[in-house]
């Protein structure tokens, strides 16, 4: 299997995904802002196909657009995880404005297909390169802001009382995750972004109680299910990206079925059956 | 030394004037308990304290200084969410998680950062605790867990945000005694804001009771008194006795405990 150039490079891509993924992604779904994620990637999608329209790369449109978006999210509030609606929308239309760009540019359906669901076995060296570079980046503006950001994440008013500028951290980190969204879209596409992003993260806090633990696994789950759902695809001829899909969603149910299993019932006061607010 | 000094301060919220003109002063080792109804400004006053939220007008000293934002000498425990309640990481990961945390870099706790939890989590007797996710910890466990946090950095006035919210007497009381005698070790300041007095009695130096945009200071006896509460609540008020327990009534009705039932408080 390794003997093709496309499948060296597949498992190449999706070993920087993952690590990039998996790491943001844990503080994503740490911070309950997996929606947000969710709607950039489909931002990603009006950033390609307007790209292509005008004659640029799509992933540069992918991120520029993306990163644009992040940080313009991270300025309109500190707590934009519990704007849904308003994600919602965004989301929907930037769905819509791609449509509207594949319209004037009548793309064919395969390239369509390939942002909308990924196409890892047609990465490049170029791209490879491309997607080193921009994970490098990712994950050294995450290892400059992870301290704060967990912070900000676990308890935002302690920390904005220590002087932790909130909106500061909140940009920073959506512009990391605009970039990992542009990287995720090449393995598995704009539409699929979250099984990579939040499927090994979530598994990994639901099963590690450590912070460390819990980043290696979320690392190491997302690598798993990269390789294996390339591997798989190989053996199969079915979609790459359906493979990922089904690994990442059967990693969580299994993950969700043990913390609930193994762990006694917590312990709860009377006030805790009958909240008071 | 003062802990706190309010001059004459105005505090605004949302184009709403929370406190109008408002002058106390709280001394550097007093446990003030600080009361109101819904919406009186406990939250903004504590924001305030932390230098989060500036004053319309008047002057905020807060231990000597003039106030000012990320003060490193103030422990602050917000009211606690239920966000953070259903995660499997660790009490201790998710307490040292403050520890530092306003620095730049990787979230690796240093020596001094290990050592400054682990005292933490020993003045709350959150040792062993620690270890178990929080999804598997009890409402009042997780607060021993918030004001250990609150006590990472060796603050010399603690700013503690309804602690008591829906606990049951049995654990309200357990935290107002760890509390004071935090208070009482350590030497420090306290401003303890809750919704009903009942579970502080015995315990508080002063009072501190917000309400109509005024505030009243002093001891229990003076502050928790018809004309002063009525003045406060802006309605007829009796304070009746029973028991040792005070009850705050406007004619049949039982003002600070309807309060507590409809609390989702930030104000």
């Amino acid at each position: 299997m390794l003997d093709y150039d496309f499948m060296r490079h597949a498992f190449a891509a999706a070993t920087i995904v993952a690590v990039v993924s998996g790491l943001v992604g844990y503080f994503l779904v740490l911070r309950g802002q997996t929606f947000a994620g969710h709607a950039l990637a489909h931002v990603g999608f009006t950033g390609a196909t307007g790209a292509v329209l005008i004659g640029i790369p799509p992933l540069w449109g992918l991120v520029l657009l993306t990163v644009a978006a992040g940080v313009g999210m991270g300025f309109l509030g500190e707590r934009i995880g519990e704007r849904d609606v308003a994600i919602g929308i965004v989301l929907a239309f930037s769905l819509g404005l791609g449509l509207l760009f594949l319209h004037f540019f009548t793309a064919y359906a395969t390239q369509v297909t390939a942002l909308l669901f990924g196409n890892v076995l047609g990465v490049d060296v170029a791209t490879l390169w491309t997607m080193l570079g921009l994970g490098v980046l990712c994950l050294a503006g995450l290892g400059v802001i992870a301290r704060p950001l967990l912070f900000a994440s676990l308890q935002p008013e302690l920390a904005e009382a220590k002087g932790v500028s909130l909106r500061l951290v909140s940009v920073l980190f959506l512009a990391a995750v605009a970039l990992a969204t542009a990287e995720c879209a090449q393995i598995v596409g704009v539409l699929l972004v979250f099984t990579l992003m939040v499927g090994p993260a979530a598994a990994a806090q639901q099963l590690a109680t450590r912070l460390g633990s819990g980043l290696l696994l979320s690392v190491a789950l997302a690598i798993a299910e990269a390789w294996l759902g390339i591997a798989l695809a190989y053996w199969t001829d079915w979609p790459t990206s359906f493979w990922i899909t089904a690994l990442s969603a059967g990693a969580y149910l299994a993950a969700s079925r043990k913390a609930r299993g193994s762990a006694p019932r917590p312990r709860q006061g009377p006030s805790s059956l009958h909240p008071l607010t | 030394m003062q802990a706190i000094l309010f001059d004459d301060v105005t505090l605004v919220l949302a184009g709403r004037t929370v406190l109008a003109d408002v002058t106390f002063a709280i001394g550097d080792s007093e446990f003030v308990g600080v009361l109101g109804p819904n919406g009186a400004g406990k939250t903004t006053l504590m924001r305030a304290v932390l230098g989060l939220v500036a004053p319309e007008r008047g002057r905020i000293r807060v231990l000597d200084r003039p106030v000012a934002a990320g003060n490193a000498r103030i422990g602050y425990m917000p009211q606690s969410r239920s966000a953070v309640a259903g995660l499997r990481l660790s009490g201790g990961d998710f307490v040292a998680g403050a520890a530092g945390g306003h620095r730049w870099g990787l979230p690796v706790p240093s020596a001094a950062d290990r050592q400054e939890v682990q005292w933490a989590l020993a003045m709350v007797g959150a040792t062993e605790l620690a270890k178990r996710p929080l999804a598997q910890t009890s409402g009042g466990e997780r607060q021993r867990l918030l004001l250990a946090q609150a006590l990472l950095g060796r603050p010399r006035l603690l700013l503690l945000d309804e602690p008591l919210i829906s606990l049951d007497p049995h654990h309200q009381r357990e935290v107002v005694e760890l509390v004071r005698r935090l208070q009482q070790e350590l030497g420090i300041a306290v401003l303890f804001s809750a919704h009903e007095i009942n579970p502080l009695l015995g315990v508080l130096d002063r009072v501190l009771y917000l309400g109509n945009g005024q505030a009243a200071i002093g001891r229990v006896d003076e502050v928790i008194t018809g004309p002063v509460l009525s003045r406060l609540y802006g309605t007829a008020i009796d304070v009746v006795q029973l028991n040792g327990r005070i009850f705050v009534m406007s004619g049949d009705y039982d003002m600070e405990h309807d309060e507590h039932r409809h609390d989702h408080g930030h104000a």
